[in-house]
């Protein structure tokens, strides 16, 4: 038996509308107890982590990460890449499918489920190919990849582009109860294209992708939503247009809900002059006023989860001339820091922040986790909402650097991170 | 019963409209002769001096041997013609075959064809009795027959039954000549399958049920009916896999228990055993596949001789 006793810190919980100083009690990598009083509240064999007064909340639970294994661990490794989680405070991550192969056959899945494990740190919740080798063409064995523990389907970062295949699997995808994840992006208006539409790509002479792209695929793809009654959510949505369309859709009653990523609320288009290539993103950076767009969508519910979009790239892959470069960034290690910029300014408080990070993404892909509530797993971040520090592409946890928040200074610091009850991120008391 | 009360249609195109009273002299009529088939002596006279034409626009060797042996059973002349689709594809050319046989004058002629409506169109330009032997992805009336047919034999009535209908429902023209008639009987029907296979709109076709569950689809019906799986609905993107197929919406034991104890379990044929069903289910006491190829005879024998006896006379 061991058991840690938590002191000395502000638990919140949005799960339970928590937010309060108290004590949390961990036996046996179970959450034992809350708000503990008296000496029954401190048994003698706990050890003791004085938090400082830091936050205590449960592990965030990240929706979209892809990593490079298998098939590209000259990128990333899953435990390169479970460093990184455990660095940012992410507890569980939910893999996008499109590695090389494509988690399109269901041992795959129990694999990546059980490497998740092996690694002790993280909890790898496996995406299913939608359709085989996230091709976009034939169905992947939605049922069978679902029973080995697909939590959703998703071609990753690929939307599915013929409208009646999308519909078929929407309408499949309903039937066994799954949910199908999004690319919001119009396969062939992007198709080709580097930078948002606008006056700053016609200036630096990049191929473009109009934000009316994602507008698009969310319109067509609401409407299927709606002809089969599925489950669909977007990743990554960027633009005013398509969160007014997912919010409008949300307001009919339907089930459709999506995340954000945030670049998407902290960084613009402007990121892209001089053609630095670690804010060459998929979508691409938008406009100022899609960017205050996602901040508004996120303080009005609109958007449901944040999610890294953790990308991870060689340095080879980002070493190229603007168009020809990989697009998409590293996440994990910035996920909290950037997204309690939004606390601090005043657009989410610091409990709907937590909940956008922990107990919706758990509610959306059906997980675990994501709660302190007694008898949970004790996966748990502590972090201190106002420490600063300095992003440096170079010196992150994991193997992957491409970050597009190089030099960013952040406030809100991650000090602990615990997987099961043990201490897999910060200090050992 | 009075004559005036049993079907009087000139053609079988469909069941759809038909009610239990024009429905039931067609089952009497093929038990009777169900018998007579059995005990070798059928009535070789009832279709003396006439001819049928079995007309095949799609191949389908069981149902046009059906007819055939239904046809020969009771004494007619039997002709087969099979055509190949490519060069009947389109309205004209199935106008001019209408006109070729009409100067044949052959009395009932049965037809196949892979659009649904064909037959239809063909019975408005010939002089014989048209049945409809499958069209497309709307009726087939005489497996519908044969299906009410086999059930009632075991089952006693079809009044207050439940039947599951799984599998390709959307595509299938045996389900929806089921449909028809087992509500038209007083059964109730349940339609099995994927959303792809078995869309909510199916709902419409009556008074049915739609379930997307197979486990929740069997519970306590008293037959099952599985459906043909064609390989080209993987293709199409209907359904991912043949092995994911079985998995989730073939009936196998674990499934079979689900039903009543002695639910009949059905087939129209030919089947995909390892697909829409298990071998051990469909070779058990529980199947009764193989009586409804013995049972299709005898529906056929009592659909020609009844719409023989309607034709007006020259």
């Amino acid at each position: 038996m061991t058991a840690t006793l938590f002191e000395n810190v502000r638990l919140i919980d949005p799960s339970n509308e928590r937010d309060s100083q108290s004590r949390l009690l961990v036996r046996d990598g179970v959450i034992a107890g809350v708000d503990l009083a008296g000496a029954e509240g401190r048994p003698e064999d706990a050890a003791i982590v004085d938090g400082q007064g830091a936050i205590l909340c449960p592990g965030l639970i990240d929706m979209r990460v892809a990593i490079g294994e298998p098939g590209f661990e000259y990128r990333e490794t899953i435990a390169s890449c479970a460093r990184a989680a455990a660095a940012g405070g992410v507890t569980t991550i939910a893999v996008l499918p499109n590695s090389k192969p494509a988690i399109d056959e269901p041992a795959l899945v129990r694999l990546l489920r059980g490497r998740g494990e092996e690694t002790g740190q993280v909890s790898i919740l496996p995406y299913g190919a939608l359709t085989k080798g996230c091709n976009g063409e034939e169905m992947a064995e939605l049922g069978l990849l679902r029973e080995a523990g697909a939590v959703a389907f998703t071609d990753g970062t690929q939307a599915i582009a013929d409208t009646k295949r999308m519909r078929l699997l929407l309408s499949y995808a309903h039937g066994i109860g799954a949910m199908v994840v999004q690319h919001p992006e119009d396969p062939s208006l992007a198709r080709g294209g580097c930078a948002t539409g606008g006056a700053l790509a016609t200036q630096m002479g990049l191929p473009q992708i109009p934000a009316a792209a994602e507008a698009i695929l969310i319109a067509r793809d609401i409407r299927l939503a709606e002809m089969t009654g599925a489950r669909l959510h977007f990743g990554h949505v960027s633009t005013a247009e398509g969160l007014a369309l997912i919010r409008a859709a949300k307001g009919r009653g339907l089930p459709v809900t999506c995340d954000t990523a945030p670049p998407y609320f902290s960084l613009n288009e402007d990121e892209i002059r001089d053609f630095r290539t670690y804010a060459k993103l998929s979508p691409p950076l938008r406009a100022e006023s899609d960017r205050l767009a996602v901040c508004a969508a996120l303080s009005d519910g609109t958007i449901d989860a944040i999610a890294s979009d953790h990308t991870p790239w060689d340095a080879d892959d980002k070493r190229l001339p603007f168009a020809q470069a990989s697009a998409g960034g590293t996440g994990l290690a910035t996920l909290l820091g950037v997204t309690l910029e939004r606390v601090h300014n005043g657009d989410v408080t610091l409990i709907q922040a937590l909940r956008l990070l922990t107990q919706s993404p758990a509610a959306l892909l059906g997980a675990p986790g994501g709660t302190l509530a007694v008898g949970s797993t004790a996966d748990l971040c502590l972090f201190d909402p106002d420490a600063s520090w300095v992003v440096e592409a170079g010196t992150l946890p994991g193997r992957a650097q491409n970050t597009p928040f190089d030099g960013r200074a952040l406030r809100g610091k991650v000090l602990g991170t615990w997987k099961n009850g043990v201490r897999v991120f910060g200090e050992t008391e | 019963m009075a004559d005036s009360q049993l079907y009087s249609g000139r053609h079988l195109l469909g069941l759809e409209g038909m009610t239990a009273a024009q429905i039931e002299p067609f089952l009497d009529l093929a038990a009777s002769y169900a018998l007579l088939s059995r005990s070798r002596t059928p009535p070789r006279d009832a279709l003396r001096g006439r001819t049928l034409i079995n007309l095949f626009f799609e191949d389908s060797t069981r149902t046009r041997t059906s007819f055939e042996l239904a046809g020969k059973r009771l004494g007619a002349d039997v002709i087969n013609m099979t055509v190949a689709t490519s060069s009947v594809n389109k309205g004209e050319t199935l106008l001019d075959t209408a006109a070729t046989l009409n100067a044949m004058r052959c009395d009932l002629l049965v037809v196949r064809h892979a659009q649904s409506g064909a037959p239809a169109l063909l019975s408005r330009k010939v002089e014989a009795s048209v049945v409809n032997a499958g069209d497309g992805m709307h009726e087939h009336p005489t497996q519908a027959l044969l299906d009410a047919m086999t059930i009632r034999r075991h089952l006693g009535t079809l009044r207050g039954l439940t039947v599951a209908i799984c599998g390709d429902v959307g595509h299938s023209r045996v389900a929806r000549s089921n449909i028809h008639l087992l509500t038209a009987m007083g059964s109730k029907v349940r339609l099995v399958g994927p959303p792809t296979l078995v869309p909510a709109a199916m709902a419409s076709l009556g008074n049915v049920e739609v379930f997307h569950d197979m486990e929740a689809g069997l519970r306590d019906v008293d037959v099952i009916m599985t459906l043909r799986l064609q390989r080209e609905r993987m293709g199409a993107g209907l359904v991912p896999s043949a092995r994911e197929f079985f998995r989730f919406y073939g009936v196998d034991r674990r499934r079979l228990v689900l039903a009543k104890p002695n639910a009949l379990v059905m087939h129209p044929g030919p089947m995909n055993r390892g697909v829409e069903i298990a071998s051990d289910v469909a070779d058990s006491t529980q199947s009764v596949i193989q009586e409804q190829v013995e049972m299709g005879v005898a529906v056929r024998m009592a659909v020609l001789d009844r719409l023989s006896r309607m034709r007006v006379p020259a």
